[in-house]
């Protein structure tokens, strides 16, 4: 979770005295420091925040081309026999339907409902499963799979510390890519995979997915490997216009795009239904889930809450964890807002009992204690191109 | 990074210009700096009164929402009304893009702000 709430004394000191032994350095640490990157703690990891600027790093992403590193992301694997059934037993979404080299997004969740993490499920083989889970969950996911691999025959292994990833996001993504491979990109379709690509000599895995909503693709290799594929990409990707980007703008892009962030618009108190992502919960899934039953009940019964978009129209930006009221009462809290870089206008999520998530309707969020008004909107931000 | 002489400094990198028994109040180049692009700033009424080091605007980028303390007590005589449609200004131009203009309650609490010298070594400690 980012929180940028500070005062600038305090910012200095996360940016020069950013020496906690307790943050981790992903093997691109050297390069963001080179490329003056404002270094901070984020989920245990030392990363760049910015470099340039947030906003020309928006842009470069939404208009040419960013480079992400996402080094910090957790990797599991889930090898054996029952490994699609362990992992279908595990997740909302119905891993039985993908086929070799093919992703999918699915949430993993507790038997109430609330989430434990969301992620991407790359299948290898149909006994080779790899899971991408965010950084800051890995931990606790690990242990929660190891925990219900009961009568399973699979073998589980976070290999999240031999593993380094990029992403490489925008319009000019595959061209640039393209400058260092080989491999026909054109046959890596949406949610799918390749591996073992050659990229500028490294040996890679590459799909693409991405957390922008922009085309783009997210490259897997080892800790050495990965530092080369960084400064390969970012050197073909020169006469597009490319950036390196950091976390700031991998937030506003993700959530232009109505992409969720755990502990935000999902969470442990907050269930898939509620957050607005049911098309990824497959209540109807042969076989049982965790959570199924909870989910099921609460979908039957009808949502007491809901995740609605919202625009403001007084003045102000909305943040996460603000107040939204009607009427003067109470009817939910902001999960994130922003002043979004490419609408020039600030919009927000925010979870609100269902009456009042219709759109159009007029709420108002409290800032600081003084309510603005709002109204609600499509969370669909972003006009597919 | 700028810092303008005469003016005075807090730690929190906001600076006041005197003008009698008046002052200007901004940010420095310092905070318009590690606050980036900025697209939003709060103002108080005119006749507001703050107490010194008691927020009286908030200053936000895309990313962070910053409180800014008065350095000293004082009541708000003027606000930057051209702030609230062009935010950008704070990075264009702290110095000359003030935020409010007060009257100083007790021109002694100068004294315990820096001066444009003790801010330059107090910048140059801090990196």
């Amino acid at each position: 979770m980012l929180t940028f709430k500070y005062r600038f004394n305090i910012v200095y000191i996360k940016i020069k005295r950013s020496d906690k032994v307790t943050a981790k350095k992903t093997p691109l640490y050297g390069e963001h420091v080179k490329l003056g990157g404002n270094v901070v703690d984020y989920a245990g990891w030392f990363l760049p925040v910015q470099y340039t600027g947030l906003i020309p790093e928006h842009e470069a992403v939404r208009n040419a081309a960013g480079i992400f590193d996402v080094s910090h992301m957790g990797e599991i694997t889930v090898k054996g026999k029952d490994a699609v059934a362990f992992v279908d037993y595990l997740m909302t979404n119905d891993i039985t339907k993908i086929v070799d080299n093919q992703i999918i997004y699915t949430l993993m969740c507790y038997p109430d409902g609330g989430v434990v993490d969301d992620l991407l499920v790359y299948r290898y083989e149909n006994n080779y499963l790899y899971l991408v889970v965010n950084a800051s969950n890995t931990g606790k996911d690990y242990a929660w799979i190891l925990e219900h691999k009961g009568d399973f025959d699979v073998e589980i292994e976070n290999i999240s510390d031999s593993v380094g990833e990029v992403a490489l996001q925008g319009p000019f993504a595959q061209k640039i890519l393209q400058k260092l491979t080989d491999f026909d990109l054109d046959k890596i379709e949406f949610f799918h995979l390749q591996r073992d690509i050659s990229v500028d000599g490294v040996n890679c895995m590459i799909s693409r997915t991405g957390y922008t909503g922009e085309d783009g693709f997210e490259i897997y290799a080892d800790n050495e490997g990965i530092v080369k594929v960084w400064n390969s990409v970012l050197e073909a990707g020169k006469e597009f216009g490319i950036l390196p980007a950091g976390l700031g703008c991998r937030d506003t892009l993700r959530f232009e795009a109505s992409l969720p962030l755990y502990g935000h618009e999902i969470s442990q108190e907050i269930t898939p239904l509620e957050g607005g992502f049911k098309y990824f919960v497959k209540l109807d899934k042969a076989a049982d889930f965790i959570g199924k039953e909870a989910l099921n009940k609460q979908w039957s019964e009808g949502l007491k809450r809901k995740l609605a978009g919202f625009e403001l129209i007084g003045r102000g930006i909305a943040r996460e964890g603000m107040e939204v009221q009607k009427d003067g009462v109470i009817i939910g809290h902001v999960t994130t807002g922003y002043m979004s870089p490419t609408l020039k206008k600030t919009i927000g999520n925010a979870l609100l009992a269902s009456e009042f998530t219709e759109l159009g309707t007029e709420i108002e969020v409290m800032v600081r204690n003084k309510p603005v008004k709002a109204k609600v909107i499509s969370k669909k931000f972003l006009k597919k191109k | 990074m700028k810092v303008v002489k005469g003016l005075y400094y807090s730690n929190d990198h906001e600076w006041v210009k005197v003008d009698g028994d008046e002052a200007y109040v901004g940010i420095a180049d310092f905070a318009q700096e590690h606050l980036g692009d900025i697209v939003y700033v709060e103002l108080p009424e005119v006749d507001d009164e703050f107490a010194k080091e008691e927020a009286f605007s908030v200053v936000e980028s895309v990313k962070a929402a910053s409180d800014i303390y008065l350095p000293v007590s004082g009541k708000v005589i003027a606000v930057n009304e051209a702030l609230e449609d062009e935010p950008a200004l704070l990075n264009a131009d702290p110095y000359e893009n003030w935020i409010i203009k007060i009257v100083l309650n007790d021109k002694a609490e100068l004294d315990e702000l820096m001066t444009s010298e003790d801010y330059e070594k107090f910048l140059a400690e801090e990196e």
